[in-house]
Order: C-alpha cells, then sequence, then structure tokens
C-alpha cells in the first residue's frame, strides 16, 4: 500500500473529527484530492491555488538562491576586502558563499514557513475549515524581505502577528485586506527598529561584531539609500557601481538585491499570466514620475544643496529602481492578486501611485530610506476605493450610453419602461 | 442579604463585560488608545474617570428634574468641567510628573464620550443611586480595559511594570534580555493599542457570540 491509499484511509478515518482539516492538508499538499464535486456543472481547471502559488515561488526562487551567494560573498568582501577584478566564478559563485549564506539563510525559511503554517493549522482546526494556500508564498516573501541576521524569535513573533492580524482576523487567506508579508515586515520594521534599519545589519555578522568584539569598522555595510541618506552626494558611483546594483551585488535585504533576477521572475509571472503587468508596467511609471520630479527640482535649483533631502532628490530618476527593495515590491508584493486592485483601470491607478509614493517616502524619509513596503501597505488599504470608482464609473458611462440610444422595437412607451427598469 | 438587589448589582457589572463602553459600546477610545502606554498612566486615568463619573452621574441626577431640557448640555458640562479641574489640581498637586505625562488627556475627560453619554442615557432619568452604581460601574468596565491594554503595552514594550523593570535590564543584558530578548518598540506606539483593544474586542465577541453585530 502506497503513501497515497495510506493518506486517503487516514483522511477517511478523520472525517469530521476536529483534527480533519488539519490532515487534509497534508493530503491535498502532496496529491490531488480523490474526491468528486456531486452537483452542478464543473469545469476542472490546472491553475488551482496551489499551482498558482507555486508558480510565485517557482520564480522566487532564484531571488533566493541568489541571495545566500551574495550574503556569503558580502559577508567574506566585508572581512577580506572585495576583489579588485571581480569575477562571476572566482568570487561570487562559490561554495564558501554558498555554504555562509545557506546557513544564514534556511533558518530564516523554516522559522517563517514553520510558524506560518503553524498558525494556519491552529486557525482551521479551530474554524473548521479546510487548510488554506495563502501562506505558501508569504511563507517564501518573508526570509526575502527581512536582514539576514535577524533573531529567529524575531521573525516568529512577527510571523505569528502578520497571520493572525494581518490575515486570519479578516477572514484568513483572499479576504486579507494587506499584504501578509508585508504586514510581517511592517511589524518587525516598528517593533525592532534597530535591526531592520541602519549600516550594520545587512551583512551576516556585522550585528554580532558589533556587540561582542567592538569591530564596528570592519564590518559594515551600508545599503545605496542608507548611504544617500546621510547626506553623501559624491562618490556614490565610487562606491558603488551601476552593474553591481543592477545584479545584485550590492548589501541590502536578502531577496530584493538582484535587479536581473527580479525582472526575470517578473517577466516569467507576466508569462505565465499569474501577475498583472498593467500593475509592474504603472509603478514603474509611477517611480520614474516621481523620481523626475525631484530631479527637475534639483535642476532647478528650487532646493539648497545643504538641504537633507537634496542627496536622495539628486539620485538619478531611474535608478531607484536599482536599489532598495523598489523592484521587490513592484513585481511580487504590489502585483498580490488579494490586495490589489481588481479592475483593469484601477491597476493603473494603483500601480503608478505605489511608484509614486515609494519614490517620495524614500526621500521624505530620512530616518528610513526606504518606503516600498509602506506604499505598497498604503496603496492595498485605498485599492477597494480606487476599484469602487472605477465600477462607479463605468456604471455612469453605460447610463449615459443608455439614455442616448434607440431602443428597438421604437414602441414610444415600451422604450421609455425599459429605460426606466434598466437604470 | 445581598448587599446590592440584582438589579443594581447588575448596573455595575453589565459595563464590566458584557456592556463595556469600551469594547461593546466603542466609546471612549481616544484616551484609550493615547495615555495606555503606561499601566500607571492607565491606573490614574481610570481612577479619574472612576471619580468625575460616579460623582458626576449623582450630581446630574439630583438636579434631573430642575435642569431645563434645552440647556441640559451645558450643565453636563459645568459639573463634569468642575469635576475634572479638581482631578488636574490634586494630580498637579500631589503627582505632578505623571500628570505631565498624562497632559492634555486628563483635560479632555471632559469630552471623553462615555462621561456625556451616561449623564445623557442614565443619569437624566434614574434616581442618585442607581445613577451612581451605574457610573461606578461605567468606569471600571472603562478602567478594566485601560488597564488590560496598559500592562500588555508596558510589559511588551518597555519590559516595566508601574515603572519597575520585571524582564531584567535591556542595557546591562540581565533577566529575560541575556536570552537576546528584546522590547517591543510596536508597543510604544498608538496604533499598537488600537490592535490590543481590537484582539479583546476579538476574544470577547468569540466567546459570547450574542455580542456580534449583524453584518
Amino acid at each position: 500500500m502506497g503513501l497515497k491509499e495510506k493518506l486517503h484511509e487516514t483522511k477517511l478515518k478523520f472525517q469530521g473529527k476536529k483534527m480533519a482539516p488539519a490532515f487534509n492538508a497534508i493530503h491535498t499538499f502532496l496529491y490531488a484530492p480523490n474526491e468528486t464535486t456531486h452537483s452542478g456543472a464543473h469545469v476542472r481547471g490546472a491553475d488551482d491555488l496551489k499551482r498558482t502559488m507555486n508558480t510565485v515561488i517557482m520564480a522566487l526562487v532564484p531571488c533566493l538562491i541568489f541571495g545566500m551567494f551574495n550574503t556569503g560573498y558580502q559577508h567574506f568582501g566585508a572581512i577580506n576586502g572585495f576583489p579588485e577584478t571581480f569575477s562571476l566564478f572566482d568570487h561570487f559563485l562559490t561554495w564558501d558563499n554558498f555554504w555562509m549564506g545557506l546557513i544564514t539563510i534556511l533558518p530564516l525559511v523554516i522559522v517563517s514557513y514553520g510558524v506560518g503554517l503553524a498558525v494556519e493549522f491552529v486557525f482551521a482546526v479551530i474554524k473548521g475549515h479546510e487548510v488554506e494556500e495563502g501562506y505558501l508564498v508569504t511563507g517564501m516573501l518573508v526570509p526575502l524581505i527581512v536582514p539576514v541576521d535577524l533573531p529567529l524569535w524575531m521573525l516568529a513573533v512577527a510571523v505569528v502577528f502578520g497571520v493572525v492580524i494581518g490575515k486570519e482576523v479578516f477572514g484568513g487567506t483572499g479576504m486579507n485586506i494587506l499584504n501578509p508579508a508585508l504586514t510581517i515586515r511592517a511589524f518587525l520594521f516598528f517593533a525592532y527598529p534597530t535591526w531592520m534599519s541602519g549600516d550594520k545589519v545587512w551583512v551576516h555578522g556585522a550585528v554580532d561584531g558589533v556587540t561582542q568584539s567592538g569591530t564596528a569598522d570592519a564590518i559594515s555595510g551600508e545599503t545605496v539609500l542608507g548611504y544617500l541618506a546621510q547626506g553623501n552626494t559624491s562618490g556614490i558611483a565610487d562606491k558603488y557601481d551601476l552593474a553591481d546594483m543592477f545584479y545584485g551585488f550590492i548589501p541590502g535585504s536578502v531577496g530584493e538585491t538582484s535587479t536581473l533576477l527580479i525582472l526575470l521572475g517578473g517577466l516569467f509571472l507576466i508569462f505565465s499570466k499569474i501577475a498583472s503587468w498593467r500593475i509592474m508596467v504603472s509603478a514603474v511609471i509611477g517611480s520614474l514620475a516621481m523620481g523626475l520630479i525631484f530631479n527637475g527640482i534639483v535642476a532647478a535649483e528650487w532646493i539648497p544643496e545643504y538641504s537633507k533631502f537634496y542627496s536622495l532628490m539628486s539620485f538619478e530618476y531611474w535608478q531607484h529602481l536599482l536599489v532598495g527593495g523598489l523592484a521587490f515590491g513592484i513585481v511580487f508584493m504590489a502585483t498580490d492578486p488579494v490586495t490589489g486592485a481588481q479592475t483593469n483601470r484601477g491597476k493603473w491607478v494603483y500601480g503608478f501611485l505605489i511608484g509614486f509614493m515609494s519614490v517620495m517616502i524614500r526621500v521624505f524619509n530620512p530616518g528610513y530610506p526606504e518606503g516600498v513596503f509602506l506604499a505598497i501597505l498604503l496603496m492595498n488599504v485605498f485599492a477597494p476605493t480606487i476599484d469602487h470608482y472605477v465600477v462607479r464609473g463605468n456604471v455612469k458611462r453605460r447610463l449615459k450610453r443608455l439614455k442616448n440610444a434607440t431602443i428597438y422595437p421604437k414602441v414610444s412607451e415600451g422604450a421609455e419602461a425599459l429605460k426606466t427598469e434598466t437604470v | 442579604m445581598a448587599l446590592l438587589s440584582k438589579k443594581d448589582a447588575n448596573l455595575i457589572l453589565d459595563p464590566l463585560a458584557d456592556n463595556n463602553p469600551i469594547t461593546i459600546q466603542v466609546l471612549g477610545i481616544c484616551s484609550a488608545l493615547a495615555i495606555t502606554a503606561e499601566l500607571k498612566a492607565s491606573v490614574v486615568m481610570a481612577l479619574s474617570v472612576l471619580f468625575v463619573l460616579g460623582v458626576g452621574n449623582v450630581v446630574i441626577s439630583l438636579l434631573r428634574n430642575v435642569i431645563p431640557s434645552k440647556i441640559r448640555i451645558i450643565v453636563q458640562l459645568i459639573v463634569v468641567a468642575t469635576l475634572v479641574i479638581v482631578v488636574d489640581q490634586v494630580l498637579k498637586a500631589f503627582a505632578y510628573e505623571l500628570s505631565k505625562t498624562l497632559a492634555v488627556f486628563v483635560g479632555l475627560i471632559i469630552t471623553n464620550c462615555i462621561i456625556m453619554g451616561r449623564f445623557e442615557a442614565f443619569a437624566l432619568g434614574n434616581g442618585p443611586w442607581k445613577s451612581f452604581l451605574d457610573g461606578i460601574g461605567n468606569a471600571l468596565g472603562y478602567g478594566v480595559i485601560l488597564i488590560i491594554v496598559g500592562f500588555f503595552r508596558e510589559l511588551l514594550g518597555s519590559g516595566t511594570l508601574f515603572g519597575i523593570p520585571v524582564l531584567g535590564d535591556p542595557i546591562r543584558k540581565t533577566g529575560l534580555y541575556s536570552t537576546g530578548y528584546e522590547n517591543n518598540g510596536f508597543m510604544i506606539i498608538p496604533p499598537a493599542a488600537l490592535i490590543v483593544v481590537g484582539i479583546i474586542i476579538w476574544v470577547q465577541r468569540s466567546r459570547n457570540k450574542a455580542l456580534i453585530e449583524e453584518a
């Protein structure tokens, strides 16, 4: 008797019991359910929720693996110095780097999935419904958007908070207003700011280095935005190479540094029709627009050079997309089908405002030079409002068309009656 | 022979749970969000409201037959303002530091919806003894929530209770802090109070389904 039959049997045994959802979840995760629908006509699609989620995870895996290499690269680079002439296979894709990344990042992934799924199971058992797949993607996103050295218990607390307050209180997967992964990040940021920002957290070992041996200077890595937020206007080109920013050989949260791989993941999601290209394109346009406005302000010399916003404002508008979590947020967070806008026109507005506000928050929030997660959370809240007005606009337009329309047969009373009825 | 008749006892007990001013009527939320970062402030706030509402309800109840109904709001305001000034002066005299923490929120007891609400809904139509019990009950219901919220926010946010460190010293890393525990900065900021109050409402309604409003 194979595993499949055994699982089927266990499922039958637990049918109707309180723990049934927990067993069913394991079963349906591994195999397609052996039940058939009994009533009505059904079209059976292969792209169910589970497969949709798995597609997103596949798009995220390159970012995760790159993050592992980059963690090692940044760590050893900060200790031994970065190589003068960079060679991909000699300096980056090495076992040392990968191993270092693996042992620091794998625990984050395990804690994220373990705690998150535990919360999902508990809620499924309490509420008596099936375990929902909603956490599959969130669990992969969370380790990618936190600094490498985040203590695991903090991650666990944040995951519990994010899943319960961000999702379960609203009714579980598909009912949440806020993106759970970003709720988790926002919670971490406001609860433990010293672990989530500054120039000590982005490279593995930096935090330990400070508290134990006092070799703070020996190992620290600033993000590009952190560097700019401190008012450093010049020297950005010496410190960070443009190509490095694009390929992702810079310090940052685990999985968001490589714009190239995010771009590939985004294309994959667009071609598999999982994520909305409208949101991605409009968010890019939005961020470029805000960046151009700031560049314009600097070019017109409306802002003095000693202003604390000057350095971030003068940052080339298109380079905003290469640094920080903007690209990652646009591709993987803003396109969340549950929390984003649903209508096509609404998606344009929603995406545009995300890009626009991300750059705006970046510049005007020098205490914390990143605004993507705040912008997306804010727009999550406004997404239903945007949709509401898009739908209203559509209704209005069609009513107008109806008013001007000639309705056949042209029996005058009948037509009028039909109009009033439809309205 | 009970101290209070069942009806009178309910006047006190109802607002503590099933008719709680904060979690059921959703009144007095501003102060619950603003001053609950410390337990001490929560307790003092709860006591202040207890005094103002208890005495105020009695005064309004005694005056209820002589207050012209057209100007009753003004009369109520004068009564509550008088009582609040008394509380404010007492705090300034005996607990100056604390009165600075509470700052404007003692003064804002005047506008606390719970107080005007009880004056309008209860004291204007009931005798002094019943009004007194009702005032005490509602103030206790308000205070209980404040103290629960204050307890969790201070414990998780600062690691102290009533200003006394209970989890160890965060700077010298003693007690719980030696294991790597850190204070949760989120608990200090007012949105945390909103979430804690929300969780209390959630727990209360899932235990007593009768409290759930129809959608």
